[in-house]
């Protein structure tokens, strides 16, 4: 195999090229107020059915507690992380708190078949296309956000960035990338029937967004 | 011709399939008219091609060092790099993988690059089940067709057609043609797969040099599935989807999405750098990427062809082709239909082989209008086909140049050329038609089959002219 590696190689430096500058770096300015980001990141998500919600004393516990035994999402998976804590001190006791405290291979049927919601942080979100990001981790794993059929993600309004070059440059992410980095804007969906609009293919159903602050 | 024939066939079994053609227009005049919704004001488009256009040039100059940059920093993040010269190592490549950890089924997501080598049916001769995870792949796999466009692979079916091969192979969750509850039965066909594929299998949509980073587009969350659950990721991409730096990334993935399917971002944009880290609890323990050339390295050496391979499969040049929208993915016989398909896949195979597909276009540059990274796309087309009749020896690496050229046709340009360079050949020419118009032969082939024949006017505009006065012309 290495040989292919080298003969590719070759054929590549055959044709004598001049080494060219890098592009400059493409950074769009929107220069939009918190309130302009807000309001943009809120239609750009409710454009693709996704329940944002503002809470302005960041009380997520609350509306967690309210709304999620009403909509019949008894087991949450949490992280091992702070939020997870302390949602799990915390919960209506009608809740089944799951914990993702063990690795993927102990428990993946349940984590497929069992689990209602999971919550997870972000590290931020993209008003011009309304995307979150996030950056699973190990307190926070990378399914957390994509198997069970509802995910809800708590966005910090502070962390509203105008752009996805922005976020990328403001975090410098360039300086190290985690295992895995996302995009995420929206719940699953697809248009592979008649380019006819169907959510919750493969991915959640159902994105719920709760923005905590201003 | 043998390739001609056959793509004519395939072109007429096209046109007579109603259904199949107003799927077909009806989509793309969707997909057209979305694409322009993202796009309200063209200096921005214009600005951001020209940045798109400015990375992937940049990509491809400095292609050997960023592939080997590429590849040290994807080794430093734990990320296994192969490369294969031919589609059949690429997939003899990912066998070895699969063999080696003893993995027997398999999730995949979508991968153009996958369906070049003809990735499934290779695995599957190897007794590995392969299941495409992506809806449209998935429809179509079960149709035992290949896809007819590069981002909607099922395009050509309609609903009652996928409830129909539904019904056939999954009667026990009942008949429907509501397209929701279609799609919610594929995720609950899927789901279990998911959980419990050896392997998953992706392509990439941009590999990031700088930080090792390869980078997925999708909507559905399959792509997502089967590059986190399985403990297996193998990724297949062609050496030139690699760019420099992470910057170059978001103008790419916002100049992508809105050009091929008017949308301002994807649902997912998954970006992978390396395997499952120690303490963490999800994700595959070992990724691996294969690097696929198949004649890539000689479209570059083309100082004009080099273009091709700036193409970042947005699709957008197939959704506004006037030829495309009339016949459809699969009258093209190739991985890639429509005008990238016509400049790559004779490229790729020859045009001995395939070069008949620079035929079908009529130049009318819509293509290379809309290209997000401004190929050039007509102008290609052009030189293939001058590429297709050139006898003569010329630099471009390219299978089977000089394969359509005919005696006759050649002969007939030639006389053609004596003629209209003499004014005294050019001046008995036209007398002898005019005067000998009777003897013109009342049908052409092909020319009139839909058409009168041309007959020569009783006199020439010259004589005409004359008669009217005009001193000269």
């Amino acid at each position: 195999m290495s040989k292919s590696r080298e003969n590719i190689l070759a054929h590549l430096r055959q044709k004598r090229s001049h080494v060219t500058e890098s592009p400059s770096t493409y950074l769009p300015q929107h220069n939009w107020s918190q309130a302009e980001k807000l309001e943009r990141f809120m239609e750009r998500m409710r454009a693709v059915r996704t329940e944002v919600i503002q809470l302005p004393d960041s009380d997520w516990i609350g509306w967690l507690n309210t709304e999620l035994p009403k909509r019949e999402l008894n087991r949450v998976l949490v992280g091992t992380n702070e939020t997870g804590a302390t949602f799990t001190r915390k919960a209506d006791s009608s809740l089944d708190i799951r914990t993702y405290d063990q690795n993927i291979e102990q428990w993946k049927n349940e984590l497929f078949t069992q689990v209602d919601a999971g919550l997870t942080t972000t590290r931020g979100g993209i008003a011009e296309t309304g995307s979150l990001i996030l950056w699973p981790d190990a307190d926070e794993p990378r399914l957390m956000s994509l198997a069970p059929p509802v995910h809800i993600a708590l966005l910090e309004a502070n962390t509203l960035y105008e752009t996805f070059a922005e976020a990328m440059h403001e975090q410098a992410w360039a300086r190290e990338m985690p295992t895995n980095a996302l995009l995420i804007s929206g719940p699953s969906k697809t248009a592979d029937i008649e380019q006819t609009l169907a959510y919750g293919i493969h991915g959640p159903k159902q994105l719920i967004v709760l923005i905590l602050g201003k | 011709m043998h390739q001609t024939e056959a793509f004519n066939e395939r072109i007429d079994k096209a046109l007579h399939n109603d259904q199949s053609r107003r799927n077909f227009r009806s989509t793309m005049s969707g997909l057209m008219q979305k694409r322009a919704e993202q796009f309200p004001q063209d200096d921005e488009l214009q600005n951001i091609r020209d940045q798109a256009r400015a990375i992937r040039s940049h990509s491809l100059t400095n292609l050997p060092d960023l592939l080997e940059k590429l590849e040290k920093k994807l080794t430093e993040n734990g990320i296994q790099v192969h490369w294969a010269e031919t589609a059949d190592q690429a997939n003899e490549t990912i066998y070895q993988i699969l063999k080696a950890a003893d993995a027997k089924t398999l999730v995949k997501g979508k991968s153009m690059v996958s369906e070049e080598t003809d990735l499934n049916h290779y695995l599957e001769k190897r007794e590995i089940d392969v299941l495409e995870s992506d809806l449209g792949e998935f429809i179509i796999q079960l149709a035992h067709e290949p896809p007819s466009h590069i981002v909607a692979p099922a395009i050509h079916k309609n609903k009652q057609e996928v409830a129909q091969l539904f019904h056939q192979f999954f009667p026990e969750l009942g008949y429907t043609e509501d397209i929701d509850k279609l799609t919610l039965m594929a995720r609950e066909i899927l789901r279990e797969k998911f959980e419990k594929a050896d392997a998953g299998i992706s392509g990439v949509n941009f590999a990031v040099a700088e930080t090792g980073t390869l980078c997925l587009v999708e909507n559905e969350g399959n792509g997502r599935l089967s590059t986190t659950s399985p403990n297996l990721h193998i990724a297949i991409t062609g050496i030139e989807k690699v760019v420099e730096k992470l910057s170059d990334i978001p103008p790419l993935l916002s100049i992508l999405t809105r050009s091929a399917t008017g949308q301002p971002v994807t649902t997912y944009f998954n970006m992978i750098s390396s395997p499952r880290k120690e303490n963490e609890k999800d994700g595959p323990q070992a990724v691996h990427l294969v690097l696929l050339d198949n004649r890539r390295s000689r479209i570059r050496m083309d100082e004009e062809l080099l273009d091709t391979l700036r193409c970042i499969r947005c699709g957008a040049c197939i959704n506004h082709c006037p030829v495309y929208v009339q016949v459809g993915g699969h009258a093209y016989g190739t991985v890639y239909p429509g005008p990238i398909g016509t400049v790559l896949e004779p490229q790729l195979h020859g045009i001995d082989k395939i070069g008949t597909l620079t035929s079908a276009c009529s130049l009318c540059g819509a293509c290379g209008e809309v290209c997000p990274v401004r190929i050039p796309l007509p102008q290609l087309i052009n030189r293939l086909r001058a590429e297709s009749v050139n006898a003569e020896r010329s630099e471009a690496h390219i299978k089977g140049k000089g394969s359509m050229r005919k005696n006759s046709e050649f002969t007939s340009w030639k006389i053609w050329k004596s003629i209209y360079g003499n004014p005294i050949f050019y001046r008995t020419f036209l007398w002898l038609a005019t005067r000998f118009r009777f003897i013109t032969p009342p049908g052409i082939s092909a020319w009139t089959h839909y058409r009168t024949a041309p007959k020569p006017a009783v006199k020439s505009l010259h004589e005409l002219a004359k008669l009217e006065g005009f001193d000269h012309e």
